[in-house]
């Protein structure tokens, strides 16, 4: 039982380790531009896929890895450049829309780009499994976790530190105040989607070796990752990451005890329930009406 | 004169299979279009004159196919007391969720209804000893209407197409009713209508559940017809095919949804040639619309052409 607990936490930590990365994306584009980016899902696809390619074209893995993640960051630009900025005065409904229109153009071009197949990435660094009491985890587990770690304390230095984090923040408290103070605001919007994209990026190919990538892996996974966001209260980056975390034990926990077909459902019921009761989200403020 | 729109489109329904007889795209996706019209005109009820987005919406039309197809099928139901069923449990359940969901706004209303819609897809999925799991549910009888049998394509062109006409009609009607002025208000400005003494929750449930029950009853017709269901049919991606039927067409207007619904029923008809590019084109589509005309197609069309007769008529006027 114990064994069992110990093995779902560490499956658990590591595909929330997954969701917190997409979720802190998600977080990050809605800080600076108030839209939610359906098409998040879809970096993590592009970022996996493309390191998979560039890995068979015989490159070198990390130049590969790298590769991939400007790939992605490339595209998070395209989109926030000829996609969102175009339509800067567009309602919530339209944005969501847009961004819905952008995934479905991306997992497209995915389809054309790499077909149905279904592809795998050879680990980091070995399949020699690890043993934890008598639970088991490979190399690639404490990757995803180490990885995962790592870039959300480097985001938080990015905002708590920097210069362009912290006009970033201005920009996402008041754009017009922020413009005014000599912030170049449609600068730190591109950025925003550029750090975004690359963290989707980076969350695909870290979980790459574990599961399997398709063009249409993007689309649970952004959808999970905009309920780890919600979860932590939309507009709180770390926050979302918390969300992740806790999305990730739910569904890995409610799998192994409870049922694994409806594991996805058990974190949708765990997330309607908190959206009915905490509207704002765990850590957020409440912004709901009451009816 | 109010209705003039809907006696034109009447009648367009009614000459389509007398101009096109036995035509694939009038009698068999036409009824496609009808039904996805029956959805999108119920969406935009609550999506175009509430206000309220819902990313869930194929759920109501799935429990409403559903529980037709499992009633008739596994016990043998009479498929009208079947569908009355399915009209009661979608009742209840939007009843039930309707105002805790719509409590929510923006994003957050955006995530309780994809939520929703998922769960729904899930348990259709994953309750294979009554829904048949992912292989779907084959052999549901079809309807009979006072010892009618509607069985041939035509027949149910003209079933679906009147049930169809019937949630125009019924759109046109309530918008222009007192309930859908107060909801065309609670879209405006909450502040300002309940100020007027509108009950605001109140009304938005009960466009909240108006439409689910069209969706249901959609459903339930969408079951018999084509005698086989999955839950394919009912997935998140349907559920953002009927929001973009609403937003293509342009929100808050029937004729919108109306247009849009068509648009999208006979796009990927024609899309079947780009094959892989399929997917591309229609993204790219949905993109370009919201993007450049965000009022849709068709209410920036009208108003474009609109001006146009009304300048004519006035000119007329003017002369004699």
């Amino acid at each position: 039982m114990l064994d069992q607990l110990i093995q779902f936490l560490i499956t658990g930590i590591t595909v929330g380790a997954a969701y917190a990365l997409v979720g802190l994306g998600f977080a990050i584009i809605y800080n600076a531009s108030d839209v939610v980016n359906f098409a998040q899902g879809e970096f993590v696809m592009i970022g996996a896929m493309s390191a998979i390619s560039l890995i068979d074209m015989g490159i070198p893995y990390g130049v590969a890895l790298a590769a991939a993640v400007a790939i992605t960051v490339c595209v998070g630009l395209a989109l926030e450049k000829f996609a969102i900025e175009q339509a800067r005065d567009a309602t919530v409904v339209s944005t969501i829309i847009i961004t819905i229109g952008a995934s479905i153009f991306l997992r497209g071009m995915a389809l054309i780009v790499w077909g149905k197949d279904i592809y795998a990435m050879p680990p980091f660094s070995g399949e020699k499994p690890i043993h934890v009491g008598n639970a088991t985890m490979l190399p690639q587990n404490i990757w995803v976790m180490a990885g995962t770690a790592a870039s959300v304390l480097l985001v938080r230095y990015f905002f708590n530190r920097t210069a362009t984090g912290k006009a970033i923040l201005a920009c996402s408290y008041n754009m017009k105040a922020a413009s005014l103070v000599g912030i170049n605001v449609r600068k730190m919007l591109l950025i925003s989607y550029g750090l975004s994209a690359g963290l989707g990026a980076l969350a695909g190919i870290l979980i790459a070796p574990i599961t399997y990538i398709t063009y249409d892996s993007g689309v649970m996974l952004g959808l999970k990752g905009f309920s780890a966001a919600i979860l932590g209260g939309m507009g709180n980056p770390m926050g979302a990451v918390a969300g992740g975390m806790l999305l990730g034990l739910l569904e890995c926990i409610g799998a192994g005890f409870i049922s694994s077909g409806y594991k996805d459902a058990i974190a949708f019921v765990v997330i309607l329930m908190v959206l009915f009761f905490r509207p704002g989200g765990l850590f957020g403020s409440a912004q709901a009406e009451r009816v | 004169m109010r209705l003039a729109g809907f006696y034109l489109f009447a009648a367009l329904v009614a000459l389509l299979p007398v101009v096109f007889p036995d035509n694939y795209y009038v009698t068999v996706v036409g009824v496609t279009a009808f039904f996805n019209i029956m959805l999108a005109v119920g969406l935009n009820l609550l999506m175009g004159y509430a206000g309220q987005i819902s990313l869930g919406h194929a759920a109501f039309f799935g429990i409403g196919a559903y529980v037709s197809a499992v009633t008739t099928v596994r016990y043998g139901w009479n498929p009208w007391v079947a569908m009355a069923a399915g009209l009661v449990l979608v009742w209840l359940i939007a009843n039930l969720i309707a105002r805790p969901i719509l409590r929510l706004k923006g994003h957050y209303l955006a995530m309780a209804t994809l939520g929703f819609g998922i769960i729904i897809h899930i348990v259709l999925v994953q309750a294979d000893a009554f829904t048949g799991g992912p292989d779907g549910l084959s052999g549901i009888p079809g309807l009979v209407l006072f010892g009618w049998h509607v069985d041939s394509d035509l027949r149910w062109y003209v079933v679906a197409g009147a049930v169809m006409l019937l949630y125009v009609w019924l759109s046109l009607n309530i918008i222009d009713s007192r309930e859908g002025r107060a909801l065309r208000a609670v879209h405006g400005s909450e502040v300002a209508a309940s100020t007027l003494g509108i009950d605001i929750s109140g009304t938005k449930v009960r466009v909240f559940v108006l439409s689910a029950l069209m969706a249901s009853l959609t459903g339930s017709l969408f079951a018999h017809q084509q005698a086989f269901v999955s839950p394919d049919s009912f997935s998140f991606f349907f559920s953002i095919e009927l929001v973009t039927m609403v937003v293509l067409g342009g929100l808050a207007s029937t004729f919108g949804a109306v247009f849009g619904a068509v648009i999208l029923t006979f796009l990927p008809e024609f899309l079947v040639v780009f094959e892989d590019f399929q997917m591309l084109i229609y993204g790219a589509i949905l993109m370009l619309i919201m993007i450049f005309l965000p009022r849709g197609l068709f209410v920036t069309m009208a108003d474009r052409i609109g001006p146009m007769f009304a300048g004519y008529f006035r000119q007329g006027i003017r002369e004699t």
